[in-house]
């Protein structure tokens, strides 16, 4: 044995290459991104329409028409695109004369496993949350899940006090969820038995979206209502 | 004349990730969304289709490519094209069904990070030609949906007493509940690992004899 070690040949990297495929490769993947983008996005945007609207008829069954609103700090206009910072989006759900017959809008916290989202319904003539439906959750199954079921959790929502201070700038009693059994007012919720997190999380979600949505749009619900009126 | 060897061949190379070397039985990779998503055999399926999806178009495209990626920057290039088949696909879900996308979550997004998809481009596709490299795909997608979906309906059956959504066992039937919960998944894939061990070594005890 010679002992020399056997020459390998090392071809130099060419960069330019290396530079010219990722371009090439990127480039053709940006194309493609944005073709199924432009594609797809008509029916993204219908499809999330429509489980909105079914969420709301759902919880509004007279809703003949649905107009979906911002409010914000500048007052109440009807939606474009996504909410604008610091805006909150509801919908008003008119009757099939044209007459408002209630207010959704939408209130997120953090569950057990993930955030809550649920829908509300909020009439003024009661100044109460008349109903919800949950929109988004992943609790456990068989325990947090009772949030859609459970019927004496639910009758919680049938008549929530949310009613205002007489300044119209804040709510006169926070909505609270309380432990399994003790609901006293009408502005308590009763919590579900061994799903306390969950059904605080809805407690939550309702009372920061109520919080912030009801003393910029009740001042404002004489004009939603016309405007349903003049559609 | 030379297209009946080459048929057979694919179909080997079918079966063989459908079987012989069925990601989710035999290789046990891509654990991660075998053990989240399958909670129901809708969700399983969905997740199945997603990523043979993502793994055919790549492996087709990386395969067609492969004599012009040079090594040094082969990763960089099969990750970008992985990403953005998981992008397409992420927007055809949503306007498919928002309800299945709900369901699927995050796991839609993280396809990209599915080592059998990686591991076919690197392992398969970078050294065979585009047909070869799409049956290849094909079989390892439709190995790894099958194996989804038997988690997910045996999880669903016994976890919710449905399949599909349809009840089975009428109102008296008390879910097993803790088998669409994390433990449950292991629990069942434990199972299905056992019973595929169980078969290769009767099989080998055949040979043997």
């Amino acid at each position: 044995m010679s002992g020399e070690q056997p020459i390998h040949f090392v071809p130099p990297v060419n960069s330019l290459r290396m530079v010219r495929t990722l371009m090439l490769v990127t480039s053709l993947c940006g194309g493609l991104i944005v073709a199924v983008w432009q594609w797809t996005q008509p029916a993204i945007a219908a499809n999330k329409k429509v489980v909105l609207e079914r969420s709301v008829r759902a919880l509004i069954p007279n809703a003949a028409q649905i107009v979906e609103y911002d409010a914000s700090a500048k007052g109440v206009t009807v939606a474009k695109g996504d909410a604008a910072d610091g805006a909150i989006r509801f919908y008003a759900a008119y009757d099939k004369d044209g007459k408002l017959d209630a207010i959704a809008a939408e209130g997120a916290a953090r569950g057990y496993s993930d955030t809550v989202r649920v829908l509300y319904g909020y009439r003024q003539a009661c100044e109460c949350i008349f109903g919800i439906r949950v929109t988004q959750m992943r609790e456990t199954p068989g325990i947090g899940d009772k949030i859609i079921t459970d019927p004496a959790f639910l009758q919680s929502f049938e008549h929530l006090d949310v009613s205002l201070s007489p300044d119209l700038k804040s709510m006169f009693n926070a909505v609270k969820t309380v432990k399994h059994g003790s609901k006293q007012f009408g502005w308590e919720i009763d919590a579900i038995a061994g799903a306390t997190i969950t059904s605080k999380a809805v407690g939550r979600g309702i009372n920061d979206s109520a919080q912030r949505l009801l003393p910029l749009l009740v001042p404002h619900l004489e004009a939603i209502k016309q405007k349903g009126g003049a559609q | 004349m030379s297209c009946q060897p080459l048929q057979a061949s694919n179909m080997e190379q079918l079966l063989e990730g459908i079987w012989k070397q069925n990601p989710v039985f035999v290789m046990a990779l891509g654990m991660c969304p075998t053990l989240a998503v399958t909670v129901s055999a809708f969700n399983a399926l969905g997740m199945g289709l997603a990523t043979t999806f993502v793994l055919i178009c790549s492996c087709t495209l990386i395969s067609m490519l492969r004599r012009f990626i040079p090594r040094e920057v082969r990763i960089a290039t099969y990750i970008v094209i992985i990403a953005t088949f998981v992008t397409l696909v992420d927007y055809i879900i949503q306007a498919v069904s928002l309800a299945l996308y709900e369901a699927l979550g995050a796991f839609i997004q993280l396809i990209v990070v599915n080592c059998i998809i990686l591991g076919r481009a690197e392992a398969h596709a970078a050294n065979n030609p585009p047909l070869s490299a799409l049956v290849n795909a094909l079989g390892m997608g439709i190995g790894f949906t099958i194996g989804l979906f038997a988690l997910g309906s045996v999880r669903e059956v016994l976890g919710a007493g449905k399949l599909f959504g349809i009840s089975l066992f009428g109102e008296h039937f008390q879910p097993w509940v803790v088998m669409v919960l994390p433990p449950g998944g292991f629990f069942v894939l434990g199972l299905w690992l056992l019973f595929f061990a169980w078969l290769a070594k009767r099989k080998e005890a055949q040979h043997g004899a």
